[in-house]
């Protein structure tokens, strides 16, 4: 009488129907005139800066297009599951919205699957498209050619660093490292002359999932000679230098303990122990991190934080051996997309119009903590002044990197993430946690792959 | 068939419907899916591969790993923790005195009635490195440790037995309460001390029980998923992921709906095995 087990197979279609039923209510295409947006909102209940935001566009469509009307249709989940739920209302017609906010990381998964309408013709039209800087109109640009997405920003990465301890440790407090090498002496140094604060966070692991994959291993991997996708030959790259060197950098880290214990490290919660915990008590030295932490400490976040811009310095991250342009950053960020299936497309491309006037643009970047992607927002002293911090990690938007994020990549990560397990727990070597990922590789992208 | 049961079938047509509908259409389409390439993303068709996706899990060292670590979870949280500890519970509160027994059943039912999601916050409380337990061990001058990195299968296992031991002892209360008086004092006025009337009478007594107990049990183990999700999400590496984590990993993270629904159906394989043998115990010892 297997009837329990059973019930694993109904709970994984629960999702999927759940999911569905709960959009078929209002299903898209009943109505003309109105534009039915979803957007992923926040887990925690206390942050709500994006509903303020659309509450406020909604009101600013409505009132500009008489008889039109804005449906909100949040989607409350972590990241993982909000996809999830994404990709299954994008599936049918009958339970499409009008307007999705994606993220760059599976846009080109969803364009392959067919989930999503080219914008191109709309684009052509939108004299405000031109605004945007380049790399950031790539974001959402598919294989094909066509794009799909308008960003709303995107996110730089660098190194923030404790002054407290620094001083303490006798180092510089406009601290500024031109190499790896640099990296890692400063980190030794806190260890040795501050013993109980932890020197240097790079995140790492399964556990703490795309943050290991994205802020630790392609911050360094991006500051050697190689990549982790080849555009000119669109395969994935195996077997490079640049792939062993950066994960000698994280076995160094966790060997010499100068990162957080691993059983910390490795904690699923990591990211908030970080912003939440060692950061604003004093007790890390350096955490490789991305643009958006002072967003946990705005005032109203729950856990408050103003003094951060005089506690934390910002560094670059160098490259590996200080070689041009001497400094990396990675990007990702959100886009706005139109689904294939929508029922009302113009009137979605025209919300996201008003919702990317330069002074709509710029109320959004100052309220996430978001960093843009629109040079005539970038270049109002109004929108640097708005945050401590804010113009550092706009000016890394020049030299920063988008991740070959093709369908394959969500895998390709994965097996970063694994790679760099291995070596954090020292259960394998470097070379074999390289070799472990490049069969890896191979399965996840059906052998599109060069040797090195 | 004839009119008389024709009509005599109407009345269940309804519950009949809705079953094939709810149940046992979804299962139907889970049974479908398992033997295609169904990508959640990333793919604009998909096509019927045959078993190809049981290969692959039977080559996955992970499928492997998660199969074995499932069996240890079962084993050891259902089978030995919930089931033995349950009865032990059971038994004990039939001597003791009132207070004792409804603060003992209150407390052990509390563990039950929170919800899945709830109690592995707790427990990830209680093991994590700056949780309860190494707080009592440091009071205890004992060395304390982060429990969830260095014996991660073995955590959620107490926290398994933790919330779900409630339920064996329900069962076991009622069926210990079945047994007539006069057979235990009989056994008693001849001379029978505790475990010996534990093992000859008591036990065989209520071997039914014990039967369907440990098949609920072992069902609802296999399918935990919240609890470990919670505490470990199947980490560190892939030390606590068993099977219905691995599947959720492989069909909603990796989004390989095929291989993930594969995985399932090996799963429900996995709770058929069991059920059977229990099934054989139950009718050749009763």
């Amino acid at each position: 009488m297997p009837v329990r087990p059973t019930a694993v197979l109904p709970s994984l279609l629960a999702t999927a129907l759940a999911a569905s039923a709960l959009t078929a209510c209002g299903g898209s295409g009943s109505d003309p005139d109105t534009v039915k947006v979803s957007f992923k909102q926040s887990t925690d209940n206390s942050i709500h800066v994006m509903d303020d935001y659309l509450a406020d566009i909604k009101k600013q469509f409505e009132k500009a297009n008489p008889g039109k009307k804005v449906e909100l249709v949040p989607i409350k989940a972590p990241d993982s599951e909000y996809y999830t739920k994404l990709q299954q209302m994008l599936r049918s017609a009958k339970t499409a919205p009008d307007l999705v906010y994606e993220d760059t990381f599976l846009i080109n998964s969803d364009i392959t699957s067919g989930y999503l309408k080219p914008l191109d013709a709309y684009l052509a039209k939108w004299p405000d498209w031109n605004r945007f800087i380049d790399t950031a109109k790539a974001a959402a640009k598919a294989e094909d050619g066509k794009t799909y997405g308008v960003p709303d920003g995107t996110d730089t990465r660098g190194l923030w660093y404790d002054k407290g301890i620094f001083a303490k440790a006798g180092l510089p407090s406009d601290w500024q490292p031109k190499t790896w090498d640099e990296v890692l002496d400063a980190a030794r140094t806190i260890k040795r002359r501050v013993p109980d604060v932890t020197p240097l966070n790079v995140y790492t692991g399964k556990p703490a999932g795309e943050a290991a994959a994205m802020q630790g291993f392609e911050m360094l991997l991006y500051g050697t000679e190689d990549r982790l996708y080849d555009d000119s030959a669109k395969k994935w790259i195996a077997g490079s230098q640049g792939f062993e060197d950066s994960l000698s950098f994280v076995e160094t880290v966790y060997r010499e303990k100068l990162g957080p214990d691993v059983s910390t490290a490795l904690d699923p919660n990591i990211q908030t122990i970080v912003r939440g915990d060692l950061l604003p008590k004093g007790k890390l030295g350096i955490d490789l991190d991305g643009s958006w932490l002072p967003q946990d400490w705005l005032p109203g976040s729950g856990h408050e934080w103003p003094e951060w811009s005089s506690k934390l310095g910002l560094a670059y991250m160098p490259t590996q051996h200080g070689q041009s342009p001497g400094k990396v950053s990675m990007s990702g960020g959100w886009t706005w997309a139109v689904p294939a299936k929508a029922a009302n497309p113009d009137l979605a491309f025209d919300f996201i119009r008003t919702m990317q006037t330069k002074a709509n643009a710029q109320k959004w970047y100052v309220a996430n903590s978001g960093i843009s992607v629109r040079e005539d927002v970038a270049a109002d002293p109004a929108y640097a002044k708005a945050q401590p911090g804010i113009k550092f990690f706009t000016d890394l938007v020049a030299s920063t990197h988008y991740r070959p994020a093709y369908p394959a990549y969500p895998k390709v990560s994965t097996a970063i993430q694994e790679a760099m397990e291995g070596v954090t727990t020292g259960d394998t070597s470097v070379e074999e946690a390289a070799r472990n990922y490049d069969d890896s590789l191979k399965e996840a992208t059906n052998d599109q792959v060069i040797e090195k | 068939m004839n009119r008389r049961s024709l009509v005599r079938a109407l009345p269940v047509t309804p519950a009949l419907v809705l079953l094939l509908l709810f149940l046992a259409g979804p299962i139907a389409y889970c049974a479908y899916i398992a033997f295609t390439d169904l990508q959640l993303t990333g793919q604009a068709e998909s096509s019927f591969v045959g078993f190809e996706n049981f290969r692959t899990a039977f080559q996955d060292e992970q499928f492997l790993n998660a199969v074995w670590l499932t069996l240890v979870f079962t084993v050891v949280s259902s089978l030995i923790g919930q089931n033995t500890l349950g009865l032990a519970l059971a038994a004990l509160m039939q001597r003791a005195s009132k207070p004792v027994r409804t603060l003992t059943g209150g407390i052990v039912i509390t563990a039950w009635v929170l919800p899945e999601v709830v109690a592995g916050f707790l427990l990830y409380a209680f093991f994590r490195k700056e949780g309860t337990l190494n707080a009592l061990l440091d009071l205890l001058h004992l060395p304390s440790q982060n429990w969830l990195f260095t014996l991660p299968i073995l955590a959620v296992s107490f926290a398994n037995v933790w919330r779900g031991t409630a339920f064996s002892m329900l069962v076991y209360t009622a069926a210990l309460g079945e047994i007539p008086k006069e057979i235990t004092e009989a056994a008693e006025v001849d001379g029978a001390g505790g475990w010996r009337r534990m093992w000859h009478i008591t036990l065989p007594m209520i071997r039914r029980s014990i039967g369907t107990n440990l098949m609920l049990n072992t069902l609802q183990t296999l399918s935990v998923f919240g609890l470990i999700w919670v505490m470990t999400r199947g980490g560190p590496g892939d030390k606590s992921q068993t099977l219905p984590l691995f599947m959720y990993e492989q069909a909603f993270q990796n989004s390989m709906i095929g291989y993930g629904t594969a995985v399932a159906l090996l799963l429900l394989l996995v709770g058929s095995v069991f059920s059977v043998v229990y099934m054989r115990l139950l009718r050749t010892e009763v």
